[in-house]
Order: structure tokens, then C-alpha cells, then sequence
């Protein structure tokens, strides 16, 4: 039997800033590799789907323009009935203006308050200041059964605080994360991950891009789904250099480095 | 009256540059400008008000630095060497430096006119001060966002500068890039427009990623007859009507020819233009249109434009061809996504070109033709890519490799005979190729460049070209090691 997975892409051509297209591309592929059949819905403004229909949404970040011009599509039509699916239990990945999205609402420096779907129990408050750099996650362990860290990179000016029922996708051991205050990075709620990480996120994190296709496999097919492994060297070997660098492992031979380029000039 | 701070700071900065060249600080590009505005916050105003003939500045995300050396090359070869910040410092600080070298001390300035490069960011300021006679914007795509923050923002900033510019002043668009077109709209400044009328350049497939696709107007999406690349092409609005601009510069015809030569056909007031230009792919077609339009904005004659173009050389490591000890090694910027596409479109239709030529004529004739266009030097033997793709991720290249994900690396799947993948982020490249469809057995990742230089080289059979396709401070390591072992001149020769 050929397992199929169906992944709706939210608004691709409004919500497209910062590579967040790796995420998809990403996904695809691991299905490919696998012989599992992956078909990408791109939903559009306007655009009618049924959410009971879908294994994997993705919904990434846009420019301020981009946000504008479908925030109120996104909650007026598809609001109350995604809002039900993650309920329910659909996968889904958000990153930066989408997590933003599924949240209550987004208060503006202005004053003025945007609303969410309200899917997540996070809210959102506009900083003066952009949020800018790499950043490494220690990912909570009971998200995936597994200890791993995460790398990305952040670009954001709102600051996003957790409510009570939803749980942290992780501590930040480098960068500033949900809101630079509480060391807390991403939410998780039900099957549902929303998160600031750029970079693409799921290329260069394997086993986050994993846990995303086996839950919705196992959604699907039930619990007898097992993922065939696959050979991730470059993609862990992209993670780790970002890990050690960031967390300093490496930085006694990037100054070395430095003082020889130096000596040499 | 003698204006005591402009003298103070002009003999500040100058020695502050003397100074740091001493001390071998670099080339004291930018230092002297920020002394010197710290002493006179006008220093640059007062300084390019003394230029006879006025101040021309060239912004976009894309090819101002190769359009900026166009306009130069022209008008040094018209008899009037402008004050031209060519070894790219192009903030603030970087344009005083330049105008500071140019000055004497008595703050008055050898140029007759200025042609400043200038940084997208940077451009409402610097227009602000120096009070042109000529802007030419060129295109406007994602980069850097960890720096510049979103487009609109960096077209928000355009908008109100070209708002405060007078009559006098003489403002050339890009009509195909929706995003700088609408910028023109309602101005003070008289407004010309220049743009590719060669459908024949359409690309069939709709580009991954564009910045403005959605009408500046009113939000609606623009309908396409040609999309060239990105969001560059022939657009209107079926909602409010809004539409590109009929050019005035217009490039009726163009013919690329591989990794090469490209050959214009062009038609603008009163004239018409044809010209060989010895440098591939349409964007350097695209910035050779634009550095027409504004030399003929500036009065130059078109025979004059047309003598200088046919033998330019291309800016430092935007397209350059060295011989690395007998192996030809091509290098071509790649600094954001717009551009990586662009680039990696123009080597793999270089293939498609040679394949065609193939497949039309038989074998026999296509060996026939391919030996003549090898000894012309027109097409590499190979139909295989032989790459060398070098990514850093330090300030000048932007901390934020996210837009290797933007870039259609897709294009290159079936393409590659071998990819070396070095520089601070190689694995992440790597993964980038991995994930666009190249096998993983086709890839050697070698972070540091002398050895990735080394490895792409060893893998390189008699007689193809590799082609190194580095950041911008991975260019300068890459250019290092070239010179260090006598490949190529150092850069300051250039």
C-alpha cells in the first residue's frame, strides 16, 4: 500500500518571506524518499477546504503587507473550521506571522488589536525593537519522545507569551525566542507547533521534520506506522555546526582561524 | 565667507583616511567619512553643491554596482571622470569618504559631476544631502532582511525621498519591476521609464518568490503577459487598472549568447541603438539598458555609449573569468535569491543551448559544431555543471541564510557533474542542493575555501570551466587565495 499525506500550504504567495518554502520542499521530499505520496494544496485567498481532509497544514511568515492583505481572510473564512481540525488533531506547523495568526490576537505597538483564530493560547504584543539572530532550541522531550536541538533563525519584532494550555516547543539556549523574557521558544498545542524559527526550520532539523510526517501518517494509517530511516548526514551536519558555533564548542578554533589570518596578513 | 567646520572636517577626514591607511586599517573607504560628518553633519551637502555639473545616484537591490561602473566607464571615455565611490562603500559614511578624496583641502571638489552607488537603505539620506540631478532605481527583491528589514519598507523610504525632489531633477525607472515603477507616479521630478519589450525572455513557469506581485495601489494580485523573473516583468491590475509603464528606453530585441556575450537592440527619443555587449545573461543586459537611459539623460552621445559598453569589463567578482592555472574558473556574485536564480539560469540555459544545437543537427554535426564553438571559446564542452558554490554568513553577506531557500536551486537538478560546497554555512548549501534534487554523491563539502578550491579543481575534467559561485566576502576569500597563488591580480589593482 502507498501511504498518501495531503499538505495544505497557507496563503504561499502572500506568506513567503525568509525561505519558509524549505519547509514544504522539505516535507515533500522526505515523503518522496520514502515512496510515501505527498500532494501540496496551496490555499489561497477565497480559496474553500475541507480541514478534515488534510494530513499537514504549513502556514509560514510574511511581510507586514502581505500579513495585511490576508490576515482577515484567514480568520473570517478559515478560522472556526481550522481552528476544529487542530482541535481535532490536525498537524500543523506555523512559523513567525502564522503562529502569530493561530494565537488570540496581535496587539500592535499602535495600540491596536489584530485578532487570531485563537487555535493557540498565545498572544502576541508589538515591540519597537526586531528580535534578529540565530538560534539554537532545546527542544522539550515529550513533544517527540526525543531529546534534540533545534536551529533556526529568528526575525521578529512581536513578543509572544504562553497561556496555560499550551506548552513551550523549548528552551532557548541561544537567541531570544517566544518574547526575550521567559527563555521559552514556540507553542505546541495538541499536533499543532507554532515557532519563530526561520533558516528553513525543517531542512536542517530532521527530526522535528520527521515527528511532523509520522504524526500525520499515524493519524491516517493508525499506530502500526513506522518511518524507514533515511541518511540525514548533511542535514545533521548542517545542525550541529550551528549548534557547536553558537554554543561556543567551536569558537577556540574560529578565533585561532582568526589569529592566523592575521598573522598571515 | 570660509566655512571653518566644512575646512576642519574635510582636513580631519582626509587625515583620518592617511592615517588609517598607514596603520594598514583597510583601505580607508569609510573611516573618513564618518570623522568628517561628526565634525560637519553637512560636509557631504557642501561638498557635492561645489560639483559643477550635479550628483547622479543609482539604487536597487540588483546590479547597481555593475550599472554604477557602466555609467562611469561612459562618462570617462566622454571626457568628464566623475567622483565615483567604485570600490563600493556605498552608506552614508562611503559617499562622504568619496567626496572627501575628491575634494581639495579648501573643500571644493576636482569632479565636474558625482555618480554614487548607493544602498537601498541608505538612499533616502543620501539623497536628501547631495541634492540630485539624476536618480536611476533599478529593481527592488528581499535581501538581507536581518538588515534592510522588508522590502515595502526599504519602497516606503524611496517614495518619500523622490517626493522631496524638485522639477530640475530627472528620476529613471525600472517599468518592468511593479515595485520601483509605481514610485513614479504623481512626482514633482520628471519620471522615465526603461524596460525589456522582448517577450521572447517570458519565462514559462511563474517565479517561486516575488516581493511585489500584489498591486501597489490597491492589493489585488497583478495579472502577468510576461513575467521575465522574480516579479520583473509586463503587469497590470484588473482591479483599479493600474499597469507598467509604456518605457522610453525600451529593449526591443536581445540576444544572449550563453555564458558570454549579449547583443541589444534598443530604441529610445529620437534614436535607436544596437550593442554588443561582452558580458552574459539578462540582468547584465538589464543594467547595461539602465546605464543607457541615464547617460543619454545626461547627454551623451549614443555612438560615445555604445564604444565604452562593447568593451567593459564587469565589477569585481560580479562575472569574472580567470585562468587558474590553465583550467578556466568563472565567478558570478551570488548574494540573494532573485540574483542566485538569475545566475543559475544563465549556466543552465548555456547547457540547453549546446543540448538543442544537439539534438537539431544530429551528432555528427553537434560534435562538428561544438568542436568550433569550443576553439572560438563560445561553449564549454561539457553538459555537466562543474560547480564551485562558496556561502558565508558574516555581516556583508547577511547573518540570515534563509534565502538559500528562496533561490531555484531546483534548476540545477540533472545538471551537475560535481558541486564542491565550502564557506561558513557549506553544509547548509549542501543541504540546499541536496533537498533542490542533486545527489548528496555528486557533493564534497569543504569548508575552508583554499581546499574547496582544490577539491573543485582536482574534480575538473580537461578542458571544462568551473563555476564558482561565492557570496560576497566569500568572493574576497576566494579572490585572495586566487591571488595568493598569482591566478589573478589583488583586488586593489582593479
Amino acid at each position: 500500500m502507498t501511504w498518501q499525506l495531503r499538505l495544505a500550504h497557507l496563503y504561499p504567495d502572500h506568506m513567503n518571506i525568509y525561505g519558509d518554502r524549505g519547509n514544504i520542499i522539505a516535507l515533500q521530499q522526505r515523503c518522496r524518499w520514502r515512496g510515501i505520496a505527498c500532494e501540496v494544496i496551496p490555499v489561497g485567498p477565497g480559496a474553500t477546504i475541507d480541514w478534515s481532509d488534510i494530513d499537514i497544514a504549513f502556514f509560514g511568515g510574511g511581510q507586514d503587507s502581505g500579513q495585511a492583505l490576508i490576515a482577515e481572510d484567514f480568520v473570517e473564512r478559515q478560522g472556526p473550521a481550522l481552528r476544529a481540525a487542530i482541535d481535532a488533531g490536525l498537524v500543523m506547523l506555523a512559523i513567525c506571522g502564522g503562529y502569530q495568526l493561530l494565537g488570540h490576537y496581535f496587539l500592535t505597538h499602535a495600540g491596536q488589536r489584530l485578532p487570531g483564530i485563537g487555535a493557540l493560547d498565545v498572544y502576541t504584543v508589538g515591540g519597537k525593537e526586531r528580535l534578529i539572530g540565530n538560534v539554537v532550541v532545546d527542544v522539550n522531550p515529550d513533544i517527540s519522545g526525543a531529546a534534540f536541538r533545534l536551529v533556526g533563525f529568528e526575525n521578529h519584532s512581536g513578543r509572544t507569551y504562553l497561556g496555560a494550555s499550551v506548552r513551550p516547543l523549548g528552551r532557548v539556549l541561544v537567541g531570544h525566542g517566544n518574547n526575550g523574557e521567559d527563555g521559552t521558544e514556540g507553542a505546541v498545542y495538541r499536533n499543532t507547533i507554532g515557532c519563530y524559527l526561520h533558516g528553513s526550520l525543517l531542512p536542517k532539523n530532521p527530526q522535528l521534520a520527521d515527528h511532523l510526517i509520522a504524526m500525520a501518517l499515524r493519524r491516517r494509517y493508525g499506530n502500526v506506522v513506522r518511518l524507514a530511516p533515511l541518511n540525514d548526514a548533511l542535514e545533521l551536519k548542517a545542525q550541529q555546526t550551528m549548534v557547536e558555533r553558537m554554543l561556543g564548542k567551536g569558537r577556540w578554533r574560529a578565533s585561532r582561524r582568526k589569529i592566523n589570518q592575521a598573522l598571515n596578513a | 565667507m570660509i566655512d571653518l567646520r566644512l575646512l576642519l572636517a574635510v582636513a580631519a577626514g582626509k587625515s583620518a583616511g592617511i592615517a588609517s591607511r598607514m596603520l594598514r586599517r583597510g583601505g580607508g573607504t569609510t573611516l573618513p567619512g564618518v570623522v568628517a560628518q561628526r565634525i560637519d553633519p553637512q560636509v557631504l551637502q557642501k561638498l557635492t553643491a561645489t560639483l559643477p555639473r550635479g550628483v547622479v545616484l543609482v539604487s536597487g537591490t540588483n546590479g547597481k554596482t555593475t550599472t554604477t561602473r557602466m555609467i562611469a566607464a561612459i562618462l570617462a571615455d566622454d571626457g568628464r571622470t566623475p567622483l565615483h565611490n567604485r570600490a563600493g562603500a556605498n552608506l552614508m559614511s562611503g559617499v562622504t569618504a568619496t567626496a572627501l578624496a575628491g575634494a581639495s583641502l579648501g573643500g571644493r571638489t576636482h569632479a565636474h559631476i558625482g555618480l554614487f552607488e548607493t544602498d537601498e537603505a541608505a538612499f533616502p539620506g543620501i539623497a536628501a544631502e547631495t541634492a540630485p540631478r539624476l536618480v536611476v532605481l533599478h529593481n527592488l527583491f528581499r535581501d538581507q532582511l536581518d538588515r534592510y528589514g522588508e522590502v515595502d519598507t526599504v519602497a516606503q523610504g524611496w517614495r518619500a525621498a523622490l517626493e522631496r525632489l524638485p522639477a530640475t531633477t530627472t528620476v529613471l525607472l525600472n517599468a518592468d519591476d511593479p515595485a520601483v515603477a509605481a514610485l513614479g507616479e504623481g512626482l514633482s521630478a520628471k519620471v522615465r521609464y526603461y524596460g525589456l519589450n522582448d517577450l521572447r525572455h517570458a519565462s514559462g513557469a511563474a517565479a517561486q518568490i516575488g516581493d511585489a506581485r500584489f498591486c501597489r495601489r490597491c492589493g489585488a494580485p497583478y495579472r502577468y503577459t510576461a513575467l521575465f523573473y522574480a516579479h520583473i516583468g509586463h503587469y497590470r491590475c484588473d482591479s483599479c487598472g493600474a499597469m507598467r509603464p509604456t518605457p522610453d528606453y525600451a529593449l526591443e530585441r536581445l540576444d544572449l549568447h550563453g555564458t558570454e556575450t549579449t547583443t541589444l537592440y534598443l530604441t529610445f527619443p529620437g534614436s535607436a541603438m544596437e550593442v554588443h555587449l561582452p558580458l552574459p545573461g539578462l540582468y547584465n543586459a538589464i543594467n547595461a539598458l539602465a546605464a543607457i537611459a541615464a547617460c543619454r539623460e545626461l547627454g551623451v552621445p549614443a555612438s560615445r555609449i555604445r564604444a565604452t559598453l562593447e568593451r567593459f569589463d564587469a565589477a569585481f567578482g560580479r562575472i569574472e573569468r580567470v585562468d587558474a592555472g590553465g583550467r578556466p574558473l568563472l565567478i558570478a556574485l551570488i548574494k540573494n535569491p532573485v540574483g542566485a536564480t538569475e545566475t543559475i539560469r544563465m549556466l543552465t540555459d548555456s547547457l540547453n543551448v549546446e543540448r538543442s544545437t544537439k539534438t537539431l543537427r544530429g551528432d555528427t554535426a553537434a560534435a562538428e559544431t561544438l568542436q568550433g564553438n569550443v576553439s572560438t571559446g563560445n561553449i564549454q564542452p561539457s553538459t555537466l555543471l562543474h560547480l564551485l558554490i562558496l556561502i558565508n554568513d558574516r555581516y556583508a553577506d547577511g547573518t540570515d541564510v534563509s534565502w538559500l531557500w528562496d533561490a531555484e536551486f531546483e534548476r540545477l537538478a540533472g545538471h551537475v557533474a560535481h558541486a564542491t560546497v565550502g564557506g561558513t554555512r557549506a553544509a547548509d548549501m549542501a543541504v540546499r542542493l541536496k533537498y533542490a534534487g542533486v545527489e548528496p554523491e555528486r557533493m564534497t563539502v569543504a569548508d575552508d575555501p583554499a581546499e574547496a578550491l582544490d577539491v573543485a579543481l582536482s574534480r575538473l575534467p580537461p578542458g571544462a570551466t568551473l563555476y564558482a559561485l561565492p557570496t560576497y566576502t566569500a568572493m574576497l576569500d576566494l579572490r585572495a587565495e586566487l591571488v595568493r597563488r598569482r591566478w589573478a591580480r589583488p583586488f586593489w589593482e582593479d
